[in-house]
């Protein structure tokens, strides 16, 4: 395992006959997580050219999200990574905020900070497990999965669903961090930690998984930048790009935390550099925790946010702002807007446009995994077959949002 | 952010540059069709600027942009008015309009490069050349909205299947639109030889 130079075919210089054989890799086979197609051209176990076909989960995000009011939108993002939603409704309410030119109250931004940290571990649980799971390390996936359980269950406490979250709105929060939730973090936290030891101690000194991960799938730091890779894989390659530093979002750049970066840019860097980010986010949870101030969440307009019930019952202004804010959703003054966060798998932005109305006029997501994916093809020709499964697993291309 | 950016383009390429602006921090540029391989190549080259890594490309569909009649509104129900189907009528200049964003890895700054092409003409030099990493975004252009890159080496639909008829985030393209079903591929060639008998 482990070979990249293109070999001669088996036999080519024993007058064999040999020939070229095209399969398709997925897109329903139990390696290809979220339906996506290769097709691979092979000389015997050798690849020869790879195609990647993706859309097989495309659902129109970008037209349904010109259907309704921008409120609307917010449920939609939730199915965009749907390992770590709670980023993408961060990132796409900042692009509407933005648009608006509004300034979000402080708890507000701490709390954005906190949960997108949280989904950030998550995302990087999941990609960690599935690597394991790929070459035949079954015990670390399902310690993985079940420390990301107890994220879940967090996320459950806050949001009331463990994946479809819908928990921003524009201008502030569906509503503030229930009580008793910072404490059972904390509880949650010394867990995970225990876990991510055991992982380590079973993968990372691991004969078997150095062998199938590392120099594998390598992608060199000027040819990961051509492609537009960003987050842990652009990383791994040496890269020290993280939007959370370059272009600091909500209170990140009141944050001490460290951007790990690789130097091959193989499968185990990526796999070393999302095991150390599961460590950052806990580091910048831990000074969310300290620094979080009291006060609301949400803006004090009844333009933007929902006002309180009582309010909508009792008097007509509360009345007629609920009304308005339902119909006719929140109006966006004209204007575009590029907002990006660091999602799961790098820069997640989100481009809108608006007419000046109460309706999206156009919103585009960038996703990283599209970038990523488009450079899967120089990773994976010239080696073997068996290397495509970690190769693949190791950029973590999310389904849902490469096909939006 | 990055004005320095619009205008040293500005200044080198003073034909090209239709027009700039920076709305909420973000520094755009309106560029000439013939501009926009030469400005893309300048702002990866020069080592002031240095964006040299491709972020995003997409489209925009400008016929919906103009004031919508009054006639369109429901005088039973004003309120609904906004959640009607698009209005189709002119816009203000080419309909088609192409926005490729750049990032400066060495100072985080974001640019956009826009370019805007009429429907009867919808082709834009791609962006290929100079940043390999633009290929699927461009795809992706051309299956959503038509819109064709002269110089793409592999322009085929990216997320819809070749048979798909229509270009669906255009604003004409209905909401509830179906596909005419296909007919199944011939699978002969895929037969096992000698299993026939």
């Amino acid at each position: 395992m482990g070979s990249k130079a293109p070999q001669k075919a088996p036999g080519a210089d024993k007058d064999l006959k040999t020939e070229y054989l095209t399969i398709n890799m997925g897109p329903s086979h139990p390696a290809m997580h979220g339906t996506v197609k290769i097709i691979l051209t092979l000389d015997g176990e050798t690849v020869v050219d790879a195609d990647p076909d993706i859309g097989y989960l495309h659902r129109g995000f970008e037209k349904m999200a010109e259907a309704g009011t921008w409120t609307k939108v917010i449920p939609y993002t939730d199915r965009l990574n749907y390992v770590s939603p709670l980023i993408n409704n961060v990132g796409y309410c900042g692009a509407v905020e933005k648009l608006l030119d509004l300034e979000i109250t402080e708890r507000c931004k701490y709390v954005r900070v906190f949960i997108s940290e949280i989904s950030r571990i998550c995302d990087h649980l999941t990609a960690v497990a599935a690597s394991a799971l790929e070459v035949g390390a079954f015990t670390p996936f399902l310690w993985a999965v079940q420390a990301r359980e107890e994220l879940y269950f967090l996320i459950e406490m806050i949001a009331g669903a463990r994946v479809t979250t819908s928990y921003t709105r524009i201008g502030g929060l569906r509503w503030d961090l229930p009580d008793g939730w910072v404490e059972r973090y904390e509880a949650c936290e010394e867990r995970l930690f225990r876990m991510l030891d055991d992982v380590e101690t079973l993968l990372t000194r691991n004969r078997i998984f150095i062998d199938r991960n590392a120099d594998v799938g390598v992608m060199k730091a000027d040819d990961a930048i051509g492609w537009g890779y960003t987050g842990p894989c652009l990383r791994a390659a040496g890269v020290d790009y993280d939007v959370r530093k370059a272009v600091p979002y909500l209170v990140y750049d009141r944050m001490e935390f460290d951007v790990p970066v690789g130097h091959k840019g193989d499968n185990f860097d990526r796999y070393l550099i999302r095991l150390e980010e599961i460590r950052q986010s806990v580091r910048i949870i831990r000074q969310v925790i300290r620094d979080i101030p009291d006060g609301p969440v949400n803006v004090d307009d009844w333009r933007i946010v929902l006002p309180p019930k009582d309010a909508v019952y009792n008097t007509i202004e509360g009345m007629i702002a609920h009304f308005e804010n339902i119909m006719k959703g929140v109006q966006v003054p004209a204007g575009e807007a590029y907002y990006s966060v660091e999602g799961g798998n790098g820069e997640l932005g989100f481009y809108v446009v608006s007419d000046g109305s109460g309706q999206p006029y156009r919103v585009h997501v960038r996703a990283p995994c599209f970038a990523l994916m488009q450079g899967l093809r120089d990773m994976i020709i010239g080696g073997l077959i068996a290397d495509i499964i970690p190769t693949f697993d190791s950029i973590n291309m999310i389904g849902g949002e490469i096909d939006r | 952010m990055s004005e320095w950016a619009s205008d040293s383009v500005k200044k080198q390429f003073p034909d090209f540059v239709l027009e700039t602006h920076r709305q909420h921090g973000d520094d755009t540029l309106l560029v000439s069709r013939e501009g926009l391989v030469p400005i893309l190549e300048f702002l990866r080259d020069d080592p002031a600027l240095d964006f040299c890594m491709p972020l995003d490309v997409t489209c925009v569909d400008r016929i919906g942009l103009s004031e919508p009649p009054e006639s369109e509104t429901d005088p039973m129900n004003p309120m609904l008015a906004t959640h009607t189907t698009p209005n189709l009528g002119e816009c203000d200049g080419p309909r088609f309009e192409v926005v490729y964003h750049l990032r400066s890895l060495s100072r985080g700054a974001m640019i956009r490069v826009k370019v805007r092409v009429e429907e009867d003409d919808a082709v834009v030099p791609s962006g290929t050349a100079v940043l390999k990493g633009f290929n699927w975004f461009e795809r992706e252009v051309y299956d959503m909205f038509g819109v064709r890159f002269s110089g793409h080496p592999d322009l085929r639909r990216m997320l819809l299947y070749p048979e798909f008829e229509g270009h669906p985030l255009r604003k004409d393209y209905p909401r509830k639109g179906y596909q005419p079903l296909m007919d199944m591929p011939n699978l002969d060639g895929d037969r096992v030889p000698g299993l026939e008998e």
